[in-house]
């Protein structure tokens, strides 16, 4: 494919399998695919699927963490193999805060070793340090935070790259019900305001239809997708969505996939 | 200080106060014991009068060599072994087991090996604290969060990189456990060994004193081992405190 074209995805995976070898006491795993997505260019994609379907699996193939036993991913039309490509952000389920380092230097670890100007540096760490709301613990030492402010952290960490793509791995399946509606506020804030692609891994099914253009229903393992839901929320949004009508109509029909994948997972029969 | 420190403290200095007491009224006998503060004194004497400075210098040398090495070798090897991780099986079970050897009965053949000079103390030191260097390592390096190496490729970052920027750190506080064993039994091995095979050192000069009935100086250089092996090991605790602190506490 020529980069002239226009309507090029931002992100296109073909194909892709991943199938663990078998081992000792164990057969051979068929975790994820074929399966094929495509985004657009500043889409916002949310993932859902029951639990062991291959969701963080195939965040790890987009994100070039992980070799898919088959297939092929694309970012801007250049194939990603074996490692993150540039203009990549990666947010992890788990607090991935460096303990030894102040939120300052959390956030320019990744500019410092760019080789960033030391003032370009301090311009854009405040930056992203004021935008997730942390400007009065840029000294502060992550043990000092909570769960979700760490992980604020974390995507600060992410944004001040300005990341072209942004993969997010459940970044708030620790938090509780309230933090998690607010950190969505802010990830569609840094959305829009970056312009990226966003793709997020989520178990929670309210926050990927409140969040995403387009949500990807999983099946149980291995992991293809059984639906994509559109959700034609306007650009500008937040929270408050969950009060729409419309909402409970995008939860119920993701739910009556799920369940019976859900059921399927846990080894019961969908009644 | 904490209420316990306090507590703590009074123990201590009860403890040392009632035996200073025992010996003054002549509970134990002066062939037995002098008193702590009659120790006290003669260590103080005794480092005015400067007789024992170069067997101090000796073996916090010897001491110093010992412990380095086996922070330098144990840390290689510990990053080494942890590589490769069917050596590792296979080292394992004879790591966990190695302070069962009284590697002190092999004080013959490192006299055979290095000669009747200080390298089979210095030795003996080394082999004391090596192994809980490496396992302090290993152990370091087994709980650097997952997540965190994916950051690091994240970051597109070299394995060098990955190393120096992540790895190390993020094992810091068990390394810190691993040198602080280190210090301590690099003192135990050292002096140990100069009681058996030396003409120097404090160890040396602590069995001179005793097999000449001059209790005054065994007790005063038994003080200073004390002394020095617990100001060593409260500069190391400080610092550590102050790491976890930031840390919260690992």
């Amino acid at each position: 494919m020529s980069g002239a074209a226009p309507a090029a995805p931002h992100v296109e995976a073909a194909g892709i399998t991943q199938i663990y070898p078998a081992r000792a006491g164990q057969g051979a795993i068929h975790a994820l695919g074929p399966l094929d997505l495509t985004l657009p260019r500043g889409a916002f994609f949310a993932v859902v699927g029951p639990s062991g379907c291959g969701k963080s699996t195939l965040l790890e193939i987009l994100a070039g963490l992980t070799r898919p036993t088959a297939g092929t991913v694309r970012f801007e039309g250049k194939a990603v193999v074996g490692e993150v490509p540039d203009g990549v952000g990666v947010v992890f389920q788990e607090d991935a805060s460096f303990p030894w380092l102040t939120v300052a230097d959390n956030v320019a670890f990744g500019l410092r070793r760019q080789g960033v100007d030391p003032a370009e540096i301090r311009r854009r760490v405040d930056y992203a340090i004021g935008f997730m709301g942390l400007r009065d613990f840029a000294q502060a030492f992550p043990a000092q935070l909570s769960g979700g402010m760490r992980q604020r952290v974390c995507i600060a960490r992410t944004l001040v790259l300005q990341p072209r793509l942004i993969l997010l791995d459940e970044p708030f399946g620790a938090l509780d019900q309230q933090t998690r509606l607010l950190m969505g506020d802010e990830v569609l804030r840094l959305w829009r305001e970056t312009g990226a692609t966003v793709l997020l891994i989520t178990h929670a099914l309210d926050e990927a239809a409140m969040l995403a253009d387009q949500v990807g229903v999983m099946s149980a393992r291995p992991g293809r997708f059984i639906d994509l839901v559109d959700t034609f929320w306007p650009r500008e949004r937040d929270s408050r969505i969950v009060a729409d009508p419309g909402f409970g109509a995008i939860t119920a029909r993701l739910w009556s996939h799920l369940r019976g994948e859900s059921l399927k997972a846990l080894g019961v029969t969908a009644a | 200080m904490s209420r316990a420190g306090w507590l703590r403290l009074l123990v201590v200095s009860g403890a040392v106060l009632l035996l200073d007491l025992a010996c003054r009224t002549g509970i134990i006998t002066p062939l037995t014991m002098i008193p702590p503060s009659a120790m006290a004194a003669a260590l103080l004497a005794l480092i005015g009068a400067g007789r024992f400075t170069a067997d101090i210098v000796k073996t916090l040398g010897n001491v110093t060599l010992a412990c380095a090495l086996a922070v330098v070798v144990g840390f290689s090897f510990g990053v080494l072994i942890h590589a490769m991780r069917r050596v590792r099986r296979a080292l394992e079970p004879l790591l966990a087991s190695y302070y069962a050897v009284p590697f002190f009965v092999f004080y013959p053949l490192l006299i055979v090996l290095f000669g009747l000079n200080d390298l089979p103390i210095v030795a003996i030191g080394f082999l004391f604290a090596v192994v809980a260097m490496v396992i302090s390592t290993m152990n370091g390096l087994d709980r650097i969060p997952p997540v965190l190496l994916k950051v690091g490729r994240a970051h597109r970052l070299g394995p060098l990189r990955s190393a120096l920027l992540i790895k190390l750190p993020a094992a810091a506080p068990y390394l810190f456990t691993g040198v602080k064993l280190a210090v301590a039994y690099a003192f135990i091995g050292v002096i140990a060994a100069e009681f058996i095979l030396s003409g120097g050192g404090i160890g040396y000069a602590i069995a001179y004193a005793y097999n000449n009935f001059d209790n005054r100086t065994m007790y005063a250089l038994m003080l200073l081992i004390l002394a020095v092996v617990m100001a060593v090991n409260l500069v190391l605790h400080g610092w550590e405190q102050r790491l976890y602190r930031r840390r919260g506490g690992r």
